[in-house]
């Protein structure tokens, strides 16, 4: 591409194809091609919820009712409330419906598309009013706290489809930047916007830049990297999935800043949506030439090559994940050299994680201002977290740094299921803790989360309930890290294990007090003497439960009790003699056969009633899962 | 956990070996993409066999020993065949909280095998895998690329049934 | 040179700038404790044994691998780092056997050592650990995985050696040193050199023990055993008794044998001048009637094994003389036996040698001379240096005393054999004074020496330049022999030794610790001893040699005659990687 003109120009050509979109004022200035766009979900959460089935229902429908030139159907990325999906969205209306079934397709097409009558009934109940009044989805609990940025057009545009991003001022950022800004310039707006790195440890963008910018070399480059790997994070892959192009963007001015010409993005290989969508956007930006030589006609060539993990945890830490770019197994090195002197192909090299990036365009077209406007002091702009675990509202949520808890958990996330009580929320996967329903109206932002032994990590953020035993919980992350621990650096390699064996020795009730304090003894060995961050954030579920929830480790190694009924060594099933009919259905549930009769008949009783023997008890719950009669209770 | 190794015979076709080696040829200018054509390849055979990694490393010109350890370092390679069938349990944390720890051990009675383990018959294989980004649907599994969610350990049977006609 | 200035345990030292904490505290004076780390081959920041506090930086850091900034305090023994370092071992013998009593490298492990020194409690974290099967499968070394740290100094040594047989397998708490595919060592194309054992810390690399069986020879009343001594071990066995390396120990070494029950002790510096003989003969035979070049030697069985699975197709270029070892064995074998009247087979020809590939070597077809091996036992550098423990001799104070006749006289061309370089140079003695009929009194060539892997020289010889070139260690094999296949190289002759820097690096050599690795220049100053005893001696031509002389008139018919060409050449195989 030779000029901005250009660029002006594919936008003005592609305005139309999203003004339904965009509301009244939009379809006021252009004139749009069809009357309606139904926009449907295919993230990876819907297409599992097989959103594709639905996209071929729509197809059908509209061929049959003749509304192929009035209603354009578009597949988006993720819209966020992934507990409801499929979702689709239609416009201008914006109605909002979930969990559509393909069943429905044929209603909504006649009774919406031809007769014009939304199908109330199919919507998102939340965005109906209590006079059956359709309201905006930003208006629901779910949305209204939002602010979209990196997820901006996430849901809103064909991620497939360069033209519709462009004519979301795709692409401008990058032209102003390579027109208009030095590279210096760029760094400091950055560095000027408070952008502190999402992936995890929050180091601040600009500076990232800043220190890899002055480095000579022949060849530098930068790194996406969006090997997103805690368990129950995914706006990583939303935003590939959604909007390619954004990432791409960034990673073409990241270049011009430091002055690399090429770019990897390292991606899961379990994300193969995100990587055929992102492939595809690869070979539309260098069709335009958008990615390749002399970009803007200003001598600046970048491109972009994908590169897949293939399963390791580790390759998320910066380093492991250049040696495994290299073709290696994905061990981190030490630090010094740090990757912006000496990185991937021990060439200078800036990293950063996908919605890192996908920050990067809006704050250089509404600028620093704009975006440190939002957020905490320390904590600019928005997050992006993965809700789950007890929540009702389990999906993608993207709101302002130093948003309390207690609206995400209570307002965005609508709650915990199932009438329990609110416990806790993790986040930072297992290099985080959790933050105790005492702290629930702490805002969450970097400093606010380290300085409560959490960590933002990716932005999972998983809630746990009444049933969640937080010893069980430290010992999962922790077999997750162990498992996922690369074997270089002995306290992680052999370290973590042991951490386990002992939280293992404590979940069978043959845990002591001495065990607690060997624990923390080395978790703070492992923190201190790691070689990556894996390892030294590997203690931090288990320093985190035992900071807030250490009466549930007391519980468990001196009163051999599990207070959440969890860990199966310390449970007890009982059958209560006198709720007990003598069905006998649980003696022959059992596996173990450990159910046998007495000879107690409780009063208004005809058989006698049954009892457990807890000495060959496997307490597989089998029992309890049976009985109708509400007998069976576990201790 | 240390990877099993297949012994399974090998019985690679002469057209697979043809497909491996054009996408040894395409890569070999570059050392470092030696996990892209150990992917390719083991989209080729399904799995990456001692005779499979003996090519690469002859083609791309790296010890054999550096192939296997790349191998064994992450978790999708595989070096025994998978079943006609794969089924893969997510245990990533929305989904192990939702219970999918005993969905896994319901599949693993049933079917009699372990995590990385084919049926006898080839029919099965049981993987666990980490978050594949469905938590809404938690508990989820998926069998070859089909996705069920929202599970009881009640609904193996039936998924199991679907598949073993 | 820009230096920068610091502190380490309130020492002030000033050290280039870029160096490492670890640098800053040797100079200082300081030693920090090392485990995975090899200066320039394997810094990797793995082991943690060497982390210490510092100003400026977050936590502990690796003395290893951090650098020091300007004005840096280091703290190198406080108590949190004591404290570290104590549990860093104790999670490393929580997957160690512990089995110490018994260990080879009992006394010289790097980890008992460090144990030992930070008062370890080994049992303080018991659990799970892997367990791996012994690997006894070469002839030359054994893999004990149950006492592996993980250090990796040993594939760093392997990778240097470019064969990267063994690699890190598997990960997290599983994760092994081993083959691919896990097969044994004797299925991959290892090529015994050895050089794993002498860099691993532990017991977990060693070669395989052979003393018992010469115990065993040597109580057998029945058997005559004959012992030979490669050129280097001279130059490094004091070091098993703490002597200053580079220590020439031949007097004492031999007195040792001697005790040790052995009835004849002879040097295999006559069996290296013999090579050099056949080698010299060889190659002017390939060069007059346009035989294949560039010939290149082929002493270093490491090196032969290397050519045979990474360069099957270039066979032909190896010289078909068989190694000193073999040489001397096959001699001792025929003429010796004939001349003592003894049957071959009542003969228990013993070597002693720097090499582990030596052990692979002597079981090699077409190594037979007599109709049975000519070396029955090899054994290293460090197995003798137990023999001698185990007899209970005091080493350092025995006197010295000559080699036996007639296979004990030498000269200076065969003892620095031992050296990268020391072939060619000998070679080059011979070949001048043969070319050009003289008697040349310069026979130093400078120009082949040194420890430099690969080393190119043109010699004049009687107005024409020869080109030679000299390699030791794998990496530099490789690169030399990518030139002799693609034909842009224009050497007439190439040594080449599998161990970089040649037989006093060897594998089976006496174990340094890692910070005298780092520290001492082990091939240089191994190899001064050698070159010194070459420059004392009377005779320095092996053509000169009165044992050659005489072998050539009682015994073979000429050089690279039919006799010796039966006796002592060899044959070659392509081996299947």
């Amino acid at each position: 591409m030779k000029t901005v003109a250009e660029l002006n120009e594919i936008r003005e050509k592609s305005l139309g194809s999203i003004a339904l979109r965009k509301g009244k004022e939009a379809l006021a200035s252009v004139s749009t091609e069809y009357k309606r766009n139904v926009l449907v979900c295919g993230g990876t959460g819907c297409t599992s919820s097989h959103s594709k089935q639905i996209v071929e229902a729509l197809h059908r429908e509209i061929e049959k009712n003749g509304l192929q030139n009035e209603v354009k159907v578009v597949m988006t990325g993720c819209f966020g409330l992934c507990a409801l999906g499929p979702i689709m969205i239609v416009y201008p209306e914006g109605s909002f419906y979930s969990m559509v079934k393909a069943e429905d397709i044929p209603e909504i097409v006649t009774e919406h598309f031809v007769n014009g009558r939304v199908v109330t009934r199919l919507l998102y109940q939340e965005t109906v009013g209590a006079a059956g009044e359709i309201k905006s989805l930003n208006e629901t609990d779910f949305y209204r706290k939002q602010i979209r940025v990196a997820l901006r057009n996430c849901g809103v545009i064909d991620p497939e489809d360069i033209n519709e991003y462009i004519a979301r001022d795709g692409y401008q950022a990058l032209a102003k930047c390579l027109t208009e800004y030095t590279p210096d310039e760029v760094i400091k707006i950055v560095s000027d916007s408070g952008l502190r790195g999402r992936g995890g440890g929050g180091f601040p963008t600009g500076r990232k830049w800043a220190l890899c910018a002055p480095n000579k070399a022949p060849q530098k480059y930068v790194v996406c990297n969006a090997d997103e790997g805690d368990p129950g994070a995914f706006m990583d892959r939303s935003v590939l999935e959604g909007d390619p192009h954004c990432v791409i963007e960034a990673m073409a001015i990241a270049g011009y800043a430091v002055g690399a010409t090429k770019g990897f993005v390292y991606v899961r290989a379990e994300y193969p949506i995100a990587v055929h969508r992102l492939q595809i956007a690869i070979d539309q930006a260098r069709e335009v030439g958008i990615l390749g030589k002399n970009l803007f006609g200003t001598g600046f060539d970048f491109d972009v090559e994908i590169r897949l993990g293939a399963g390791a945890f580790v390759c998320g830490e910066e380093t492991a994940l250049m040696t495994s770019i290299e073709g290696n197994r994905g061990e981190p090195r030490p630090r010094p050299p740090f990757p912006a002197v000496k990185g991937l192909y021990e060439s200078p090299t800036v990293e950063n994680n996908v919605e890192t990036f996908a920050n990067v365009p809006q704050i250089i077209l509404r600028g620093a201002e704009w975006f440190a406007s939002m957020g905490t002091e320390k904590s600019k702009g928005t997050k992006v977290f993965a809700l789950g675990g007890k929540i009702k509202h389990t999906g993608l949520v993207e709101i302002p740094m130093g948003t309390t808890l207690r609206e995400i958990v209570e307002e965005i996330g609508g709650g915990i299921p199932n009438g329990k009580k609110f416990k806790a929320a993790q986040t930072g996967g297992p290099s985080g803790g959790c933050i105790p329903a005492s702290l629930i109206d702490t805002e969450v932002d970097y400093d606010n989360l380290i300085a409560m032994g959490c960590m933002m990590g990716s932005g999972g953020l998983i809630v746990m309930d009444e049933d969640t035993c937080m010893v069980d919980m430290a010992k999962f992350f922790l077999e997750f890290t162990v498992d996922e621990s690369c074997g270089k650096c002995t306290p992680c390699r052999v370290g973590i294990k042991r951490l386990l064996e002992i939280l293992e020795k404590i979940t069978r009730g043959e845990g002591t007090l001495e065990d607690i304090d060997r624990l923390e003894e080395l978790c703070g060995y492992i923190k201190a003497n790691s070689l990556c961050g894996l390892g030294q954030t590997a203690p931090n579920p288990v320093l985190s439960t035992l900071k807030f929830f250490r009466d549930e480790y007391i519980a468990h190694v001196v009163d051999k009790k599990c207070p959440a009924g969890v860990c199966k060594n310390l449970l007890t099933y009982v059958i209560d003699k006198d709720k007990c009919i003598g069905c006998g259905k649980c003696a022959r549930n059992c596996p173990a056969d450990t159910i046998h009769k007495t000879e107690y008949t409780a009063p208004g009783h005809k058989l006698p009633s049954y009892e457990i023997d807890p000495s060959k008890c496997v307490k597989c719950g089998a029992c309890m899962d049976g009985c109708k009669f509400g007998a069976i209770s576990k201790k | 956990m240390q990877k099993k190794i297949s012994s399974y015979p090998f019985n690679g076709t002469a057209e697979q070996e043809q497909k491996l080696d054009a996408v040894i040829a395409a890569n070999k200018h570059d050392k470092s993409r030696l996990m892209a054509v150990m992917q390719e390849a083991q989209e080729i055979y399904g799995y990456l066999p001692v005779e499979v990694q003996r090519r690469i490393a002859d083609g791309m010109d790296v010890p054999l020993e550096k192939v296997f350890g790349v191998s064994t370092f992450y978790a999708q390679f595989s070096l025994s065949p998978k079943g006609k069938n794969n089924i893969s349990v997510c245990l990533g944390t929305a989904c192990y909280v939702k219970g999918s720890g005993a969905l896994f051990d319901k599949i693993s009675e049933k079917l009699g095998i372990g995590a990385d383990e084919c049926t006898p018959d080839g029919k099965f294989s049981l993987t666990a895998c980490r978050c594949i980004g469905a938590c809404g649907l938690a508990p989820v599994l998926t069998v070859n690329e089909e996705v069920y969610g929202r599970l009881k350990p009640e609904d193996i049977d039936g998924i199991l049934a679907k598949y073993s006609e | 040179m820009e230096m920068v200035n610091c502190k380490v345990n309130g020492i002030a030292v000033s050290v280039p700038k870029g160096s490492t904490i670890l640098e800053a505290a040797r100079a200082a004076g300081v030693e920090i404790p090392t485990l995975c780390y090899m200066k320039k081959i394997n810094e990797i920041g793995a082991c943690r044994i060497c982390i210490v506090e510092a100003t400026g930086a977050r936590g502990l850091v690796t003395a290893c691998v951090y650098p020091v900034s300007e004005g840096m305090e280091i703290k190198t023994n406080t108590e949190k780092v004591q404290k570290a370092r104590k549990t860093t071992l104790e999670l490393m013998l929580s997957t160690h056997d512990k089995k110490c009593l018994s260990c080879i490298r009992s006394t010289d492990c790097e980890l008992q050592k460090l144990c030992r020194e930070y008062g370890v409690d080994e049992t303080a974290f018991e659990g799970y650990k892997p367990q791996y099967e012994l690997d006894e499968s070469t002839p030359h070394l054994v893999r004990n995985n149950n006492k592996c740290i993980l250090c990796r100094r040993c594939v760093a040594a392997c990778r240097e050696q470019y064969v990267a047989v063994i690699g890190p397998n598997d990960r997290g708490i599983d994760t092994s040193i081993g083959t691919a595919f896990k097969v044994k060592l004797s299925e991959v194309p290892c090529i015994s050199c050895g050089q794993c054992t002498a860099v691993c810390p532990t017991g977990a690399l060693t070669e395989k023990d052979d003393t018992d069986k010469v115990w065993a020879a040597l109580s057998d009343p029945t058997k005559h055993v004959v012992v030979q001594t490669a050129p280097s071990v001279r130059a490094t066995l004091g070091e098993c008794f703490g002597m200053p390396i580079g220590t020439n120990v031949e007097g004492k070494m031999v007195v040792a044998l001697r005790r040790l029950g052995f009835d004849k002790v002879f040097d295999t510096d006559f069996a290296a001048d013999l090579t050099i003989v056949e080698e010299a003969s060889e190659l002017i035979d390939r060069i007059k009637n346009k035989g294949v070049l560039p010939m290149i030697t082929s002493c270093s069985p490491g090196w032969v094994k290397f050519c045979e699975f990474y360069f099957p197709e270039l066979i032909p270029h190896l010289s078909t003389c068989k190694s000193p070892q073999q040489m001397g064995g096959a001699v001792i074998k025929t003429y010796y036996a004939q001349k003592m009247g003894i049957d071959p087979k009542d003969i228990v020809s013993v070597s002693v040698m720097p090499c582990t590939a030596k052990k692979f070597e002597i079981g090699r077809p077409d190594q037979s001379a007599a109709g049975v091996p000519d070396v029955d036992i090899s054994i290293t550098t460090r197995e003798l240096g137990r023999m001698i423990k185990r007899a209970g001799l005091k080493f350092e104070a025995l006197p010295d005393e000559e080699f036996d006749s007639p296979l004990g006289e030498d000269t200076g061309a065969g003892v620095i054999f031992g050296a990268t370089g020391g072939v060619m140079e000998a070679a080059l003695r011979t070949a001048h004074d043969w070319l050009t009929g003289e008697d040349h009194l310069d026979v130093e060539f400078h120009a082949v020496r040194g420890t430099q892997s690969i080393k190119e020289a043109s010699v004049n010889i009687g107005g024409t330049e020869v080109k030679v070139a000299v390699a030791s260690g794998g990496n530099a094999a490789k690169e030399v022999m990518d030139k002799v296949k693609s034909g842009e190289a224009d050497w007439t002759f190439i040594e080449i030794m599998g161990c970089p820097g040649g037989c006093v690096n060897g594998g089976g050599q006496p174990i340094q610790p890692q910070y005298v690795r780092d520290t001492v220049d082990l091939k240089a100053v191994r190899a001064k001893a050698l070159y010194d005893q070459d420059a004392a001696m009377p005779l320095r031509k092996s053509h000169e040699s009165p044992v050659i002389k005489t072998l050539y008139s009682e015994w073979y018919d000429g050089f690279g005659g039919h006799k010796a060409h039966h006796d002592l050449h060899t044959s070659y195989v392509a081996r299947k990687r």
